[in-house]
């Protein structure tokens, strides 16, 4: 579409308007209100729930009341009590969604950089191409790999989780630091060629610095998405050493065999969940602008 | 230059993307056999059948079950994608004239967006109980995760949670490059709110849109985290292609496996294909990247002189 700058940031016509809303403050401005209390509502109701459920007694974990009554950390101690290897299945979604993040974050900074600063035949082929990929379903990747790897013998381990990642990190972060570094001026790089730097060097001295805050964001981004995988991490490792935790809640049936242990299955939901909720508080404008940046331009 | 920093992703892509697209369709030609040979003994392996396992597709116990599962992908996606983007809008529109507390809005929209798939499968499964919340606050007593219509309403329901907020982010990011003006223009002329939405707001917003609704699509046809936990595998009014393949897999059943991993492909690139080409959705940015690189050459043209 049209060359529109990268979106300054999302709260900018916000901050201009104000005065416009203060003049009239009639029932309009109430049903603002009203509209974006349904909102939240719409979106904190079902997590609260799940955080509220966590804290309730196995014995009342029917209960409605909106807060648990009594309080009780029981389910998080059961948790972690050895029997699950949850705190195992953390460790290994740290490190499955560190790797994938820190290699496609390597090969898409690379490949990035020569898709916004060098010219060459097929560069909108190439970028085509590896937008493309990331529609690809995962089940089309992990039928054909689950084989391979079985021949290999690389089922149960992490790399059978991580190479296969790579297929929706890779473009995810090629795709963004792209639009991002396209959005650098070259003028820079340009001045600092001129002043006698080499290629490399106005790469690692100008551009670098100055799209550390779209590897940010990338990593943020393809870090959410590795950590939330599930049908990869499903189908490659059965052994509950190695597999991750959305894998390891997915298969939480706990101690007791009559009745599936809500109250544990929603602690161990929130456990999984309070590392994103926590990176969402802090970089939300950053995860915005990641999300949106593509889509706006 | 350009070949050697691009050639590790192209080759890391070629190993994810491109040996299991051939890979797949070179074994679904083949289907697992055992059966007593005429000596008596045990055989296994595999046998080529050229194209069986696809005409198998239509034909039998396991077209019934394709049918069915390409139903329901099909079905679930229809319905997720359009309620989603109807609440995406109003999502976005609502949040586009809030002006206090719009980073706190942001968070928590970020949220539902943020919890991984298979965990609001189990907290939704949960909500959704005989004797849990739902049925609670509806007076009613739903089987909401057996077999039935009432799964598919609470796949429907989950679903839409979880996304309907990227929607709407997206959306607004694409409302707030719309220039005060044109609504102040809009306002002396006397057009009311509805007016503005309709005549300016959601014909400046529709590329945005498009993407959105495009992304939404492709992801939505992959369907798997979610019936998977929310309902279970192998539940018939619930099964996608993406679960069905996998439950193949998970049988050994490697050549129908494949056959139904690569008519989902199919299926999500026609998808893909037509959508950009009828709506013109400019997913890649095409457009700027020659535009960048006229820009570009220009200069190198200025830099020569």
């Amino acid at each position: 579409m049209t060359q529109i700058p990268v979106i300054p940031a999302v709260e900018t016509p916000a901050e201009a308007a104000p005065k416009r809303l203060g003049k009239r403050r009639g029932w309009k401005s109430y049903s603002v209100y009203v509209g974006l209390a349904a909102i939240l509502v719409y979106c904190l109701a079902p997590f609260y729930w799940m955080l509220v459920s966590s804290f309730r007694r196995t014995s009342d974990i029917f209960d409605n009341s909106l807060l648990p009554q009594p309080f009780s950390a029981e389910n998080y101690f059961k948790v972690f009590d050895g029997s699950t290897m949850f705190g195992q299945a953390l460790l290994n979604s740290l490190i499955v969604a560190g790797v994938t993040t820190a290699a496609a974050l390597v090969l898409g900074i690379f490949a990035a950089y020569a898709i916004s600063r060098l010219n060459f035949r097929f560069k909108s082929v190439i970028l085509g191409v590896i937008i493309a990929t990331s529609m690809f379903p995962g089940i089309s990747v992990v039928v054909p790999l689950l084989r391979l790897f079985t021949d290999i013998g690389w089922i149960n381990t992490y790399q059978a989780m991580i190479v296969p990642n790579l297929s929706f990190a890779i473009p995810l972060a090629v795709w963004n630091l792209t639009t991002f570094m396209k959005s650098l001026p070259f003028d820079l790089e340009e001045a600092a060629m001129i002043d006698g730097c080499s290629k490399w060097q106005a790469f690692r001295k100008v551009l670098l610095p100055l799209a550390a805050p779209g590897v940010f964001t990338t990593a943020i981004l393809t870090f959410i998405h590795s950590w939330n995988e599930f049908i990869i991490a499903l189908s490659m490792v059965n052994d509950p050493a190695i597999q991750t935790a959305t894998v390891a809640i997915s298969k939480f049936t706990g101690a007791t065999e009559f009745q599936a242990p809500f109250g544990e299955q929603m602690a161990a939901g929130v456990i999984v969940t309070i590392p994103l909720v926590i990176m969402v508080l802090i970089f939300q404008r950053r995860i915005v602008e990641g999300l949106t940046s593509g889509a706006t331009k | 230059m350009a070949a050697m920093l691009l050639s590790p992703t192209l080759l890391v892509l070629a190993l994810v993307i491109a040996y299991p697209l051939i890979s797949a369709l070179y074994q679904s030609m083949f289907r697992q056999q055992s059966g007593l040979d005429a000596d008596g003994f045990v055989s296994e392996g595999e046998v080529f059948v050229g194209l069986g396992n696809y005409t198998d597709l239509f034909v039998g116990e396991t077209g019934a079950r394709f049918l069915n599962a390409f139903g329901n992908t099909t079905f679930f996606t229809v319905t997720t994608v359009a309620l989603e983007t109807i609440l995406g809008l109003c999502l976005a529109l609502a949040m586009n004239r809030a002006f206090r507390g719009r980073s706190f809005l942001r968070a928590s929209i970020l949220i539902p967006w943020a919890i991984p798939t298979a965990v609001s499968g189990l907290l939704w499964r949960w909500i959704f109980q005989s004797d849990g919340i739902a049925n609670n606050l509806i007076g009613s007593e739903i089987l909401w995760t057996a077999e039935g219509v009432a799964s598919k309403v609470a796949i429907i329901v989950a679903e839409v949670w979880k996304t309907a907020p990227f929607i709407g982010l997206l959306v607004l990011a694409g409302m707030q490059i719309i220039p005060e003006e044109v609504y102040e223009a809009a306002r002396i002329d006397g057009a009311g709110f509805w007016r503005q939405v309709r005549s300016i707001t959601l014909p400046l917003v529709k590329p945005t849109l498009l993407v959105a609704v495009l992304f939404r699509l492709l992801d939505a046809l992959r369907m798997f985290d979610l019936p998977f936990v929310l309902i279970g595998p192998g539940k018939e009014s619930v099964e996608t292609l993406s679960m069905l393949a996998w439950d193949e897999s998970n049988q050994l059943r490697y050549g129908s496996a494949s056959a139904f991993a690569i008519i989902l492909f199919l299926y999500v690139a026609v998808v893909a294909i037509a959508f950009v080409k009828i709506l013109g959705a400019d997913v890649a940015g095409t457009k700027e990247v020659r535009a960048l690189s006229r820009a570009t050459s220009t200069r190198k043209v200025k830099a020569a002189r």
